[in-house]
């Protein structure tokens, strides 16, 4: 003998309204037979059958209101396959509420601590001065020719030799198998490439800038960002999305903006934004090799900037791993790619003035390296955040509010934020500058939090 | 809807005797037969659970499109072909070959599911399939899926990429730009558009301003046609020809398959954009199973045969809600799992 319950339309639905019965008491139903309807107010649905048999009994006559879910409304004669009982269900919401109230207790278990080192540079080590362009362009040459799942593809990376040129020479040594050219199509590139990393390669994407990455963003996070966790630990996307970000010169609104926020706040990715060529050379290799998807966001106005870098192809970094620029005792300057070299100024000039601040280059936001950044405020007591982009739900409101989470008691001034005016970027030159954060406006911050 | 569908490489019901019509030998037509009760009756008891509260969220069912996923799988070189759908996608993954207790406890969110729960109805995947899931945004697995080819083809192992879409999707953006890069780069895949005349509640003539979706890639090179979705036979014989191309380096194709949904869109689905009448007519003169049950009767298998199958399949579903019922809840602890890959 089975019972046949009042179905729902919904979960949210606790009862409804048998309007019909298809059957009668003595009919043979099969499995699949429509044999009643109920509806809501919202919504009409047909009753199947899931098992056979014969009907003993209609339980609950048709046009009855108010019919309760898991109510057995007929009964069937045959085996005792039937649904699961009502107190089943019954009993298996109570272990989803009794689940909902764990989390607390399985709060975020404490990541395994990982003590992340730069590699040590041996005193006899070649510098090479290398713009930042150059450096970016050996770390995909040196990966590409370490990995033949690795490939470049992006739009004019190949004939054109990168529109920044950042992939010259690229196409001449690899060919047009892994260096593609695409049409300029953001969201289906990213998404073919994105399906490529789950297949098992290694794409590297590259975006003109990360202004037109807003038309792949849906693949950067729901296909690229999620689908581990979504296939519980079974397909992974190994690819890294680059390309220049943030403000250029005079390109106007649309193209001028700083997505360090969006992708840091996104879990499933990494996020890098270096400011000098080693880091470039080192992080980019680093996200290459990752096999998680990285975000790796480049300045154009650095591409042809010339530091040290280490001579060789094995110099990698450790993504998520913060560094202090300049040492200094009396507040604690946090800033990320562009901004690094307007905090280093800031600090210099400060320095003339008797105030000694300690500038520490994010590197990685995703994973944001805090305890470096807790440890310096904890010395200093001060803290100043610098960012190119917006100050709401920003990089720097990530930044003060974990040091008041890690290190309120050591603070001696509420911390600053210095960002871009909260403005879509203006072209008029005077108004660009009046809108972009630069070594005045930390200055000044500092002079704030010291007061 | 029957006069909508213009047969055009395809049989109906009353053409078996025609000597040109697609063949099958009766072990083939029982297996097909297995494959699409199974889809059936398990989309039914998912139904059921999803009344009960034991399945959450969005349930998309794929009754009526059953002869579809199972007609392209005969295509399918299991392990080395890759596969991927859109939200509607449990009878893709059990045509695949996913094991049914797997996907139906992923549907109750329990550890044993096929993503331990962490995905659901729409998010499933295997690797030992070929199945890249289950994605829930409408047009996204178009691109993703023409990267699964890429990859086949940067390999130059010959495996192709079976892209599974709705009427709905073949009007995003991305599915054209998809197209574009498969045809100027000759990608191996095949394009299943399973229009089933509903995008959720628009019909095809509201919201397409050409309903003749085969002919879609038309401006890219990509051929195309339109197959009969409800005939088994018809959906295997297209794919084979248009796979055949696809392995032979001749890029992508497009199948247009015309199919039906019998139930909503998804569990909430008010049902007020089409009539019953509509939907009784398909299932009375189109149903797929039915179909398949006139060409089973042709080729003299026995009530036994059919009988013996559908027992098989009751037992396999049974089976399926037991372990979905049985299989624990995540332990709390993997709420912090597979969120990155441990370098």
């Amino acid at each position: 003998m089975t019972d046949i319950l009042m179905p729902a339309l919904s979960p949210t639905m606790e009862e409804g309204t048998l309007t019909k019965w298809h059957i009668k008491a003595g009919d043979t139903v099969s499995a699949g037979q429509v044999i009643a309807e109920i509806e809501t107010d919202k919504a009409t649905m047909e009753v199947e059958a899931v098992d056979e048999g014969e009907v003993l009994e209609i339980l609950v006559p048709e046009g009855s209101e108010n019919v309760k879910v898991n109510t057995p409304i007929a009964r069937l004669a045959g085996e005792d396959s039937a649904p699961a009982p009502a107190s089943k269900t019954e009993a298996l919401k109570a272990e989803t509420a009794k689940a909902e109230a764990a989390p607390a207790a399985a709060a975020a278990p404490a990541a395994p601590k990982v003590e992340l080192r730069d590699p040590e540079i041996p005193a006899d080590a070649k510098l090479v001065k290398t713009t930042v362009r150059d450096a970016l362009r050996d770390a995909m040459a040196e990966e590409m020719r370490r990995d033949d799942r690795v490939f470049l593809i992006g739009e004019e990376v190949a004939q054109y030799q990168g529109a920044y040129k950042v992939s010259r020479d690229l196409l001449q040594e690899f060919g047009e198998r892994r260096v593609i050219d695409t049409p300029i199509t953001e969201h289906g590139f990213a998404g073919l490439g994105v399906g490529a990393a789950m297949a098992g390669l290694k794409p590297i994407v590259e975006f003109m800038t990360f202004n037109f990455a807003m038309q792949a963003i849906d693949h950067i996070i729901n296909s690229a960002a999620k689908t581990l966790y979504m296939s519980g630990g079974q397909i992974r996307a190994d690819i890294v999305f680059r390309g220049p970000n943030g403000a250029a010169s005079r390109v106007g609104a649309q193209h001028s903006q700083d997505y360090s926020a969006w992708y840091a706040q996104i879990p499933g990715l990494k996020v890098i934004a270096p400011y000098d060529a080693a880091d470039a050379k080192g992080l980019l290799k680093a996200a290459i090799r990752d096999p998680n998807p990285v975000v790796f966001l480049e300045h154009e106005m650095l591409y042809g900037t010339e530091f040290d870098v280490p001579e060789g192809d094995d110099y990698v970094l450790p993504i998520g791993k913060a560094k202090i620029r300049r040492e200094g005792k009396d507040v604690t300057i946090t800033a990320h790619a562009r901004m690094v070299g307007f905090a280093l100024q800031a600090a210099e000039k400060l320095a003339e003035e008797g105030i000694e601040a300690e500038v520490i280059d994010l590197r990685t936001l995703r994973p944001l390296d805090h305890e470096t950044i807790v440890e310096s405020v904890k010395k200093t007591s001060r803290l100043v955040s610098a960012e190119e982009g917006w100050g709401p739900m920003g990089v720097g409101a990530e930044v003060v509010a974990r040091v008041i989470e890690h290190a309120f008691d050591y603070l001696d001034a509420p911390p600053l934020r210095v960002h871009q005016e909260d403005v879509p970027l203006p072209y008029a030159a005077n108004l660009e500058v009046l809108s972009l954060p630069g070594v005045d406006k930390i200055i000044a911050a500092v002079k704030q939090v010291m007061a | 809807m029957a006069k909508a569908a213009a047969h055009k490489s395809s049989s109906s019901a009353d053409d078996t005797k025609i000597p040109n019509t697609p063949q099958a030998s009766k072990e083939d037509l029982l297996r097909f037969y297995r494959e699409m009760v199974l889809i059936r009756r398990f989309e039914e008891r998912a139904g059921q659970l999803y009344g009960m509260g034991l399945i959450g969220g969005f349930c998309h069912l794929y009754i009526g499109q059953e002869a579809v996923a199972v007609g392209v799988q005969e295509s399918v070189k299991q392990g080395h072909d890759k596969i991927i759908t859109g939200y509607r996608d449990h009878g893709h993954m059990l045509a695949a070959g996913m094991d049914p207790n797997a996907v139906m406890a992923e549907l109750t969110g329990r550890i044993g599911g096929s993503s331990k729960g962490k995905g659901g109805s729409m998010h499933m995947f295997d690797t030992a399939t070929g199945f890249y899931g289950g994605h829930g945004i409408v047009g996204a697995q178009v691109a993703l899926g023409t990267g699964l080819a890429f990859a086949g083809k940067y390999r130059g192992d010959d495996s192709v990429s079976f892209v599974y879409f709705g009427d709905g999707a073949s009007n995003q953006g991305q599915v054209y730009e998809s197209f574009n890069m498969a045809q100027l780069w000759k990608l191996p895949a095949i394009y299943i558009i399973e229009n089933n005349q509903y995008a959720m509640g628009t019909s095809i003539e509201r919201s397409s301003s050409t309903t003749e979706l085969y002919m879609r890639g038309a401006s890219f090179g990509i051929p195309g046609e339109q197959v009969d979705g409800m005939d088994v036979l018809a959906v295997r014989d297209a794919t084979a020809r248009a796979v055949a191309r696809a392995r032979a380096g001749e890029g992508p194709y497009i199948l247009e398959v015309k199919t039906y949904r019998y139930r909503g869109h998804s569990m909430s689905d008010p049902a007020k954009y089409r009539t019953k009448e509509e939907v009784d007519e398909v299932k009375k003169t189109r149903d797929p199973i039915d179909h398949l049950k006139m060409l089973l009767a042709a080729a003299k298998a026995t009530e036994e045969e059919l009988k013996a199958i559908d027992n098989e399949v009751k037992a396999i579903v049974a089976e399926a809600v037991q372990f979905a019922h049985e299989s624990p809840e995540p332990d709390p602890s993997e709420l912090y799992t597979d969120v990155y890959v441990e370098a």
